[in-house]
């Protein structure tokens, strides 16, 4: 590889580390080199290594952490056993997932100037470096902001503009957009594309969502149980995650696998691409093939993100919800919802209102997704339906109790033990019983959030309604598969779910139905399938690669279709799921036979 | 409320400058029993709230401490024994013993509260126009570690707030039996520990320890290379010293004048007023003039706009 001949700004030579008190290592003779100008992504389940790879390269592991290290670790030809945060700074800048906890100062531009004052520049430098980094960023019109009143996209913003303001050669980001919806999320990902193009900054980014990075990457580096277990590039690393890790395959490529196409997809422009010349790429505006089968019957759906729309025939297409005065006036007749906002406002003192004449209607055993940017109206509309605020206008009506589960579970454990926070029938439901006499806070996050659901659940009657406030943050692929299948679980016993996200492939995978929320009021509010498909940032990466032909979410059901619509183009009989599609060349580069491909 | 960047002249002034004209007001408040004074301190106060464009959030304040000014001058009169004119007999009170109001210790509960208001005022007027940061930058010369502590506390507090009330929040969505109090605050203050590493991460990360020499990170000898920048930096910032802008100049010479008037009138005797045992005050032109100068001094450098966006 070209990049190797430039010198090293991270090198790792067996390194291996473990926490205080650990009894197995984070990181296991890990021997990586990282070269300037490269933009690398480090992929891996939660636990993997990622955030304690990061954090060994900003030097806060181990001066920071504690623990024991072994092998040679160099961040700019610093040594980090000699070297601690403080000295890393001024080569590395360090970007973590919750920005409201690395803002320290009270205004932008303070914030922006700590860094560097930190590091005894002059006046003008630190007032050059804030300038540089402000426009860098697109934050100069927040300068003179106080921090405190920053959104979280744009304090993510600020945090980076901190960690980059003394143009660090190497810049280390741990899920930098995991509290950010589509639109502020792939904004910073083409801000760190263009700080690497542009200023030759060494980007390493950790991050669960794949397929929002994986384009602008050089080099993906796989981390499992402290291990590297793949580092290449993208394809290489795509070709690697369907065979040995199937929960780190990015949507598009596992439907181009699913549909017996190659190579690999780094992005929808290359999948998009591949479709075309494979003659497979469907026209959004014409009908789905008739014998398209139903994506709820597909049993290779079950095997990696399962949709829980599956079931009863029909289901995965609810009935469409009420539409207009006389639509609303009927449903209400039915007299069946579980939740109804009645023309909800909510309108703070001295600000503008949040929401705007809020009309939904959830059905019992409804699953919607709750979706918008942030500011929306998203976590204040599910404050309403769990009665923690007020309307100033309309109401709010539930036929039960309303359980809400708020966005960090951790504000829920207060107790010693975890028997102490949920009875024994509820900790058995959510799979928690082996645990229950851990600390609360010894859990993993996985864990952590199956108790918080526990406890909001933990009553005799199963609630009318569960409201659940983006409860995937943080998570990987894995864990929101295991979530969207206890969701579906609990919507099975009729119990209604309005589930506010920023993941469309999460939505895609437990909703039957999406509403959009833009300005304080549904923009749209339909299926899943139709809302999803028909968005830009709101879509999964199947639906954008198929430009939303047939309403595919998921790469099963777009697969499905790209199989069907080469069989109808070919004249022959849809081919089984994996079997190379009809016209589908096997490109050059693709070193595995047809046969190996899943 | 909090300071946020304003076009106006008041926040143009650097820090220091505009610190020290709430300075001087205070000092007026505090120097002056005259309840002109006191009420042309607070008009001062006020004025230069409204033409800073920080009226609303002064008025908030306000409304705040009313009650509270309100409490004082009505306590005060319940509980002098001062004074000579008695303006209502209430009789023998328990734990009190007989209690007669007299005018002399109402006037002076009425000064007491106009202090008050006034001192609240003028710490409202400099939460609002003055630049902590840009405050604390000033500290950091003097104790780097003890001004960081004080910027982190100062964004920390919000922050810690809406930690403590998303705690609550989460509790409400419990069904069943609340958890304790006590269960409560171990919980929001194990929240807050947990916040406090966090955060210290990342002080650590944006080079905190470099700068401060110690800590954590301050092991191989990094301590030195600390002192080294700091030292490095101190020489920087008085080479590179900030232009005095036209505002700084005018609201710095205000800053002095009311100070040099209320000092130098306190010790030529101006504006004198006795509450006790008789009222006693001066309510002659001098008097007036001297309140008139302590209300409009402050306002003056507000005519020139210049230079503002």
């Amino acid at each position: 590889m070209s990049a190797l001949a430039n010198p090293s700004v991270l090198h790792l030579e067996h390194v291996t580390y473990t926490y205080p008190g650990a009894a197995r290592p984070a990181l296991d003779d890990v021997s990586l080199t990282v070269c300037d100008g490269q933009f690398v992504v480090l992929a891996g389940r939660s636990g993997g290594g990622k955030s304690t790879l990061l954090r060994a390269g900003s030097g806060l592991v181990p001066h920071f952490h504690g623990g024991e290290v072994s092998g040679e670790l160099l961040v700019g030809g610093l040594d980090v056993r000699h070297h601690g945060p403080g000295d890393l700074a001024a080569v590395v800048g360090t970007l973590f997932q919750d920005p409201e906890t690395q803002v320290v100062m009270g205004t932008v531009r303070s914030e922006l100037a700590f860094p560097l004052e930190n590091r005894g520049e002059s006046p003008a430098a630190v007032a050059r470096g804030v300038e540089e980094a402000a426009l860098a960023l697109g934050v100069a019109h927040l300068l003179d902001r106080p921090t405190h009143e920053l959104s979280g996209g744009e304090l993510q913003r600020v945090a980076l503009g901190a960690a980059l303001a003394g143009r660090p050669r190497l810049v280390l980001l741990d899920e930098p957009t995991s509290q950010l919806d589509p639109v502020a999320g792939d904004e910073l990902i083409g801000l760190l594309r263009r700080l690497n193009e542009e200023w030759g900054t060494t980007i390493v980014l950790a991050e669960h969502r794949l397929e929002r990075c994986l384009s602008a990457a050089d080099r993906v580096v796989a981390l499992a149980d402290g291990r590297i277990a793949c580092d290449g590039p993208p394809r290489d690393f795509l070709a690697w995650a369907a065979e040995a890790a199937p929960a780190l395959e990015t949507p598009g490529a596992r439907l181009l696998a699913r549909a017996g196409l190659a190579p690999p997809p780094v992005g929808v422009k290359q999948a998009r691409a591949t479709l075309r010349a494979a003659g497979a790429l469907p026209d959004p505006d014409a009908p789905p093939p008739a014998d398209l089968p139903s994506p709820a019957t597909d049993p290779a759906q079950k095997m990696l993100f399962p949709p829980t729309r599956g079931g009863a025939p029909g289901e995965s297409s609810p009935p469409a919800p009420p539409r207009g005065p006389l639509g609303r006036l009927r449903a209400d007749r039915a007299g069946n919802a579980a939740l109804r906002f009645k023309r909800l406002w909510s309108e703070p003192s001295e600000r503008p209102a949040v929401l705007r004449a809020v009309d939904l209607r959830i059905a019992p055993g409804e699953r919607v997704a709750l979706m918008g940017r942030n500011g929306a109206g998203k976590s204040t509309l599910l404050r309403h339906a769990a009665g923690l605020q007020q309307p100033t206008r309309g109401s709010v009506e539930a036929s039960g109790r309303v359980a809400l589960l708020l966005q960090n579970p951790n504000d829920y454990l207060v107790h010693e033990r975890v028997d102490e926070e949920a009875s024994a029938a509820a900790l058995e439901a959510a799979g928690l019983a082996a645990l229950a006499d851990r600390h609360p806070r010894d859990l993993s996050g996985g864990e952590r959030q199956r108790l918080a659901l526990a406890i909001v659940l933990d009553s005799e009657q199963p609630p009318a309604v569960l409201c659940l406030d983006e409860p995937t943050r943080g998570m990987d692929r894995a864990h929101k598969a295991d979530l969207a299948v206890l969701l579906g679980r609990l919507a099975a016993t009729g119990t209604a779910l309005l589930v506010a996200t920023h993941d469309p492939e999460f939505a895609a995978a437990f909703a039957q139905r999406v509403v959009l929320l833009g300005d304080g009021r549904p923009i749209a509010d339909g299926p899943a399938a139709e809302v999803l498909a028909g968005g830009w940032y709101f879509a999964t990466e199947t639906a954008r690669i198929l430009g939303g032909a047939g309403g595919a979410l998921d790469p099963e059901a777009g697969a499905a279709l790209v199989r069907a619509l080469v069989a109808a183009r070919a004249g022959d009989a849809v081919p089984p799921a994996g079997a190379p599609a009809a016209g589908a060349a096997q490109t050059p580069n693709d070193p595995r036979p047809t046969e190996a491909r899943p | 409320m909090g300071y946020r960047r304003r076009p106006s002249p008041l926040h143009a002034a650097r820090a220091a400058v505009g610190g020290g004209l709430c300075v001087a007001l205070a000092l007026v408040a505090l120097l002056y029993d005259h309840p002109l004074v006191l009420a042309a301190a607070l008009l001062a106060g006020c004025g230069a709230a409204s033409l800073a464009g920080v009226g609303p959030e002064l008025r908030r304040a306000l409304l705040f401490a009313l009650p509270f000014t309100l409490l004082i001058a009505l306590v005060n009169p319940l509980v002098s024994r001062e004074g000579l004119t008695v303006v209502a007999r209430l009789g023998e009170v328990p734990w009190f013993g007989r209690l007669d109001v007299t005018l002399e210790a109402a006037v002076y509960g009425g000064i007491l509260g106009l202090r008050a208001l006034a001192l609240i005022v003028a710490f409202a007027l400099f939460t609002l126009v003055v630049d902590p940061d840009e405050l604390l930058r000033l500290f950091r010369r003097v104790s780097f570690r003890s001004a960081l502590t004080v910027t982190l506390a100062t964004r920390m507090v919000p922050v810690l707030q809406r930690d403590g009330q998303r705690i609550a929040d989460a509790q409400r969505c419990r069904p069943g039996r609340a958890p304790s109090r006590l269960t409560l605050v171990r919980a929001v203050a194990g929240g807050a520990l947990d916040r406090a590493v966090e955060v210290a991460a990342a002080l650590e990360v944006r080079g905190y320890g470099a700068a401060a020499g110690g800590g954590a990170a301050g092991r191989g000898g990094q301590a030195g290379a600390g002192r080294v920048a700091r030292a490095r930096g101190g020489r920087a910032a008085r080479r590179h010293a900030r232009p005095w802008s036209r505002h700084d100049v005018a609201f710095a010479a205000v800053a002095l004048a009311l100070a040099a008037l209320a000092v130098g009138g306190r010790l030529a005797g101006a504006a004198p007023f006795a509450c006790y045992p008789l009222l006693d005050g001066d309510w002659g032109p001098a008097t007036f003039a001297f309140a008139a100068a302590v209300a409009l001094l402050p306002l003056l450098p507000f005519l020139d706009r210049r230079g503002l966006a």
